[in-house]
Formats: C-alpha cells, sequence, structure tokens
C-alpha cells in the first residue's frame, strides 16, 4: 500500500511539449512512472516521448483511461488546467506550476469544493510543489527519483529542495518511503498537512510520518491538533524559518509571517505539545526517525 | 507588492472609496512650495514608509498654518524613522503626503485579508479602530467581526448590511458605508490584493465617513495581469533585491556576515536556520532556483559579494535534477571568475556527489568541503570569524 499513486496509476501530463514538461515527463518515464498521455491544445493526434498527444483532457481521459494529472502549465493558465483535469474526471491531480495567482486558486478551490460536495472523488496536491511520488511505482513530479527508496516512512512538505534533504537523510539511513507528498508553498492550495496525515494514519505501509513545515501561515498548528487528537503513528517534524524575519516573504508566497501570526515558534510549541517529536537541526531528522524505527538494529550495530 | 499610503489611496480614488482631501506628494529633492495649500487647514503631515507605527515615530505630524506645513514636510522629507515594525532598522523618509485634516468623532478598523484556511477572502472588522488589530485581537478577540467573502460574488448586500449593523455606523451613514464595504472588497479582488487594510476609516465630527489611511499588499503572482502595478518600483526590496530578481534570483538581504547560496526557499531558509545554530548569521537568503547553471551562479555570487558585510559564502545545494558535478564545475568556474577572496565552503549533496567533490577538490581554490548542511555551517562560521 501507499497513498495517492501506484503501480496502477495512469498519468496525463498537462503542458505535455513544453520544455519542462517534456524534460520531466521523461525523467518519469524514465523511472518507471505509467505517462499514458499528455495535453497540449492544438496539438493532438500528435505523438511526444512515444505516447500520444490530445487537445482536451476530456479526450485523454477518454482515449487512455488515466486517472491522475500531471501539470506543468504556464502560471497564467494552470489554474484553468486544474479545472479541465477535475472536469475530465481525473482523481488526483498534481500541479507543479510556480507561480499561479492566489485568487487563481481561490476559485479553484472553490470549484473543486463544489465537485467534492457533489460526491466527486477529487484530490489536488499543489500548486508550486514537487509532486508526489511512490518509491518503486510512480514519480509524478520533479523530484530526483534516485535518491528514493520503497520503505515505512511517509514524507510531506511545503518544500521542494528540502524534502529531498529529508527522503535522502531516510534512505541513507537504510529506511524507505512508503510515499513523499510535496504539498508546496502557497497560500491557497490543494490538500494540507491534515489531508495527508490522514492517508498516512490509514495507510498499512507507513510506520511513521516525516512532516516538513514553514512559517506562514497555520497548517502547522492544524496538522498539531490531528496528531493530538487522531495521529496513533510516530511524527517527526522540522519546521523552516526560524532566523526569517517578519514581513519578507521567503521564496514562497506562503512563507511568510505577518502580524504575529504563522511564527516558528508557534508552530513547534503546537508540534511539540501534541507529542511529535521536533528536531532543531534538520540534519538530525533521519537519525530521529531512525532511532525509532530501528532501535535494535542501531544497538547491535556497533 | 506593498504600496505606500498614497498608491493606495490613489487605487481607492478609482473605486470611489472617500479619503481626506490631497494637497499633494513632495520626494527628497522637491519644494515643499509645490504642494497646493489653498484650504483653511490645519493640515496633516504623513511620512510615505512601509511601516505600521509611524505617529509614535513622528512620521505623522498636524499643522495649522501653510507655512508650519511646508515646514515640517520639508522636514520629514530624509528623516530616518524607526518603529515597533522595522525590527530596530532606520526607513528613510523619501516621500511625504499632505492632506486636509479632519476632526475625529469614531475611529473604525476594516480590512480584507486571505483567509488561507478557507481558501478565500475574509473581511475584518472592528468597532474599535486606531489600535493595532493584533493587539485588539489578543486583548479583545469578541469584539472583531469576521465575514468570509465568495471571490466571485464579491460582498453580498445582506453581508454589508450585517457588517453595518454590527459596527454600529449611524444611519446616517449606513448606504455610504455598505458601498464602502462593497467597494473595498472590489478593491481586493479586482486588484489581487493579498491584504487591503483601512485603519483607521472615520466617522468625521461632520458626519462624513472617510479612510484616513490605506494599507495594500497585493500579490506578486499577479504582476503580469497588472501591468501598471508592476511597471511601479516596489519600495520594500533593496537595490541589490531588485537586481537579483531581475535575473531570477531570490534574494533578500539580512544583517550577518555569512553569504548563502542554496537552491530551493525551503533550504534556503533552513540553511539560514542552520547557521544561526552553528553560532552565526547569515547575511543573506539566496535561492538560485532549480536549474543553477554556471551562468546563475556566477550571478549569485556576484550578488552575494556586492554586500560588503560578508565575510564568507556557504553554499548549499542539493543536486537533484541538476547533477552534483555541472554544479561543482560552475561554482569553480564562477569563483574564479568572480576572483572570490573570502572564504567558501560547499556543500553538495544528490546526483553524482562524488565526481562533483572530486571535481571541487581538484580545483585548487582554496575551498572547504562538507558533507551535512550542519557541518558545513559549523565550517562556515568558523571561517567567518578567522
Amino acid at each position: 500500500m501507499s497513498i495517492l499513486l501506484n503501480k496502477k496509476t495512469k498519468l496525463i501530463v498537462h503542458g505535455f511539449t513544453g520544455a519542462q514538461g517534456s524534460f520531466h515527463a521523461q525523467q518519469c518515464l524514465e523511472y518507471g512512472s505509467d505517462i499514458v498521455g499528455g495535453v497540449t491544445p492544438g496539438k493532438g493526434g500528435a505523438e511526444h516521448l512515444g505516447k500520444p498527444v490530445f487537445n482536451t483532457a476530456r479526450d485523454a481521459v477518454k482515449a487512455t483511461g488515466a486517472n491522475a494529472s500531471l501539470i506543468f502549465v504556464p502560471p497564467p493558465y494552470a489554474a484553468d488546467s486544474i479545472l479541465e483535469a477535475a472536469d475530465a474526471g481525473v482523481s488526483v491531480i498534481i500541479c507543479i506550476t510556480e507561480g499561479i495567482p492566489v485568487m487563481d486558486m481561490v476559485r479553484v478551490k472553490k470549484r473543486l469544493n463544489a465537485q467534492r460536495a457533489a460526491g466527486r472523488d477529487v484530490t489536488l496536491v499543489g500548486p508550486n510543489c514537487p509532486g508526489v511520488i511512490t518509491p518503486g511505482e510512480c514519480k509524478a513530479g520533479i523530484m530526483p527519483g534516485y535518491i528514493h527508496k520503497k520503505g515505512s516512512v511517509g514524507i510531506v512538505s511545503r518544500s521542494g529542495t528540502l524534502t529531498y534533504e529529508a527522503v535522502w537523510q531516510v534512505t541513507s539511513q537504510n529506511l524507505g518511503q512508503s510515499t513523499v507528498v510535496g504539498i508546496g508553498g502557497d497560500p491557497v492550495q490543494g490538500m494540507n498537512f491534515v489531508d495527508v496525515l490522514k492517508l498516512f494514519e490509514a495507510d498499512r505501509q507507513t510506520e511513521a510520518v516525516i512532516m516538513i513545515g514553514e512559517i506562514g501561515g497555520s497548517a502547522e498548528e492544524d496538522a498539531a491538533s490531528y496528531i493530538k487528537g487522531e495521529m496513533t503513528k510516530p511524527v517527526f517534524c522540522f519546521v523552516a524559518g526560524k532566523t526569517a524575519p517578519p514581513g519578507r516573504r521567503m521564496g514562497h508566497a506562503g512563507a511568510i509571517v505577518e502580524g504575529g501570526a504563522g511564527t516558528h515558534a508557534s508552530k513547534v510549541e503546537a508540534l511539540r505539545k501534541a507529542g511529535a517529536t521536533v528536531v532543531d537541526n534538520l540534519s538530525q531528522i533521519g537519525e530521529a526517525v531512525a532511532a525509532k524505527l530501528k532501535p535494535k538494529a542501531r544497538a547491535g550495530g556497533r | 507588492m506593498k504600496l505606500l499610503e498614497y498608491e493606495g489611496k490613489d487605487v481607492f480614488a478609482r473605486y470611489g472609496i472617500p479619503t481626506l482631501k490631497r494637497c499633494g506628494v513632495v520626494r527628497i529633492g522637491d519644494s515643499p512650495d509645490k504642494l497646493s495649500l489653498d484650504g483653511k487647514g490645519p493640515w496633516v503631515i504623513k511620512a510615505q514608509v512601509l511601516a505600521g507605527g509611524r505617529g509614535k515615530a513622528g512620521g505623522v505630524k498636524l499643522a495649522k498654518t501653510t507655512a508650519e506645513t511646508r515646514e515640517i514636510a520639508g522636514k520629514m522629507l530624509g528623516m530616518k524613522l524607526v518603529t515597533h515594525q522595522t525590527q530596530g532598522k532606520a526607513l528613510t523618509v523619501e516621500e511625504v503626503l499632505v492632506e486636509e485634516a479632519c476632526d475625529i468623532a469614531r475611529e473604525i478598523y476594516i480590512s480584507i485579508v486571505m483567509d488561507r484556511k478557507a481558501g478565500a477572502p475574509s473581511v475584518i472588522a472592528s468597532a474599535e479602530g486606531g489600535m493595532s488589530i493584533e493587539e485588539l485581537a489578543a486583548g479583545h478577540p469578541e469584539k472583531i467581526i469576521r465575514v468570509p467573502v465568495d471571490a466571485e460574488a464579491g460582498l453580498l448586500e445582506f453581508q454589508a448590511r450585517q457588517l453595518a449593523f454590527d459596527l454600529k455606523i449611524p444611519k446616517k451613514n449606513f448606504s455610504d458605508f455598505t458601498e464602502f464595504a462593497k467597494n473595498l472588497v472590489k478593491v481586493f479582488i479586482e486588484n489581487d490584493a493579498s491584504l487591503v487594510e483601512v485603519n483607521p476609516l472615520v466617522l468625521t465630527t461632520e458626519e462624513q465617513l472617510v479612510a484616513i489611511d490605506s494599507k495594500i499588499v497585493t500579490d506578486d503572482n499577479a504582476l503580469f495581469r497588472h501591468k501598471d502595478q508592476a511597471a511601479k518600483p516596489d519600495h520594500e526590496a533593496s537595490e541589490i533585491e531588485r537586481e537579483a530578481r531581475g535575473i531570477g534570483i531570490n534574494y533578500i538581504g539580512l544583517d550577518g556576515d555569512i553569504g548563502c547560496m542554496v537552491n530551493g526557499a525551503g533550504l534556503a531558509m533552513a540553511t539560514l536556520d542552520t547557521v544561526k545554530m552553528a553560532g552565526g548569521d547569515a547575511a543573506n537568503f539566496l535561492d538560485v532556483g532549480g536549474g543553477a547553471n554556471v551562468e546563475q551562479i556566477t550571478k549569485a555570487f556576484q550578488i552575494i559579494l556586492k554586500d560588503p558585510k560578508v565575510r564568507a559564502v556557504l553554499v548549499n545545494i542539493f543536486g537533484g535534477i541538476m547533477k552534483c558535478d555541472n554544479i561543482a564545475s560552475g561554482v569553480v568556474e564562477a569563483s574564479k571568475k568572480v576572483k572570490l577572496t573570502v572564504p567558501l565552503v560547499v556543500r553538495l549533496e544528490g546526483t553524482r556527489v562524488s565526481e562533483g567533490k572530486e571535481i571541487l577538490a581538484r580545483s585548487g581554490l582554496k575551498l572547504e568541503q562538507a558533507d551535512s548542511l550542519w557541518e558545513a555551517a559549523q565550517k562556515a562560521v568558523a571561517a567567518a570569524r578567522r
């Protein structure tokens, strides 16, 4: 088991023939992901990377039976592509695009919520995220595949390279990952920490979870109350931005401390109170998980 | 992007939001004589800086005569302002706004923010304006009114009415207020704002409703559809920050002496935190982006070294799609190009890391390598102290 993606995932890539879409789709194919086609309006009927290109997501889903979308469409048009994918009926939509206006995501969120309220099964990951990978089964994103290893640690993060850092530490400890989800760094987004934690809690393969947060918003505090009330699996956290000056956007649109809210201290305190392990030093998160998951192996190793 | 008060009021004017009568904006180098002070006064002179708490810091003054107004405006230009929101730094007053003052009968707080959890805008208001909303939220959360807004429909009639009743708006100003509230929400939505704040909105002794202040923060991601806004200078960014942005590098200047070059915003933030933990302070936040090539790394070095405080440079790159050997070649070539004289600490991890480390070791450059971020931070702090 894993979450969101597995061997049966059939992906379509939106913005398939563009520079970003082509490069990363190729990498995903090399990893073994089942990309069944792509969408580029006006290029329907062509073939790209050995896969069919469709004019619309609806055509692509109809012809291939795709159940997940991976979006690389440029910022001004990306929100529309998310809605197109949802309308075409895929159940998991992963949007990599960075720089989508927040107001566009407000409109996307409203429509996705309406679809879910009507009983449709549709989940959005991102935007502005590295994507999702279930090691050994499906890579849908821009993360380097080889740093991952199949295993029992679920990882969820608001940041890209910071996720790779955590993944690499876990792999270096000779542990592996069940699924790694980058939820992205934007203020209005698809899945949040709680949504992903719920899936990890229910997933039999996942034994422990690493959650990488950052300053801004209240997603970490919300996660803390879920961890406290519902989570039975151990959660290990790092929160980036302890030294960030207030009022300045630290790269991600969502990473900003405003009006005293979204501070590092409040997030760490909430997570610790909820029983999560919070490491101050990022370089120690892999060791912390290993100490919990393989105490015997470590004791016997010396 | 944060707008100055008068820029925000220009936006308000387009939406029919009442503000005080403007007598002019003077910049450093301008003569205060260009202010058109034809009314009977008094006048209010306001320093145009991007920080709250201006009043207490001497950035907002009242004057009764035209001579006094010009004198105060002239003195305020070039003044250094430190408020509780500037983190100890002094902001130079480059522009001053002069308006006709009014007599205030009542102050109201109102703002529109992006509610992340709801994924929609929200009106925040309180019948008690003037003070900071944070203080009010902390002390009297029950006095804060929140109204969720549908970004497509705007503020609905009944919501505006409810807000007016909750804020105890007098009958005489009732319809002015509901119009104002709907327009303020329009400002937020149509300008892709992340914050629109009026603190205070006042009822004057002449029973007029006036927005005394304006604070607008817009979404940088939406600049492509607001060409007029995109053409304006970003007052918050320093010269180096603006230059970095021009070449696709995300740079924010900080107070320390360790220059940092990192790929990815989250890892860049974590690098600053780790440097602090190792006992040092970073000179900057710098994200070179995902596709860091020689050109980009060279530019990043150049940007970092423009800051004279920098005593050591820490490069922390997780080579994912970009391979470490390419990054290492880039670092070597770039450090030769910029004739790097301060100590350099490099931590590479990821694809082809051993080849990358080999290239760095054989480069002949005086640099230190590290296997982990923690080790790199400690080495950089030690190097900066030497």
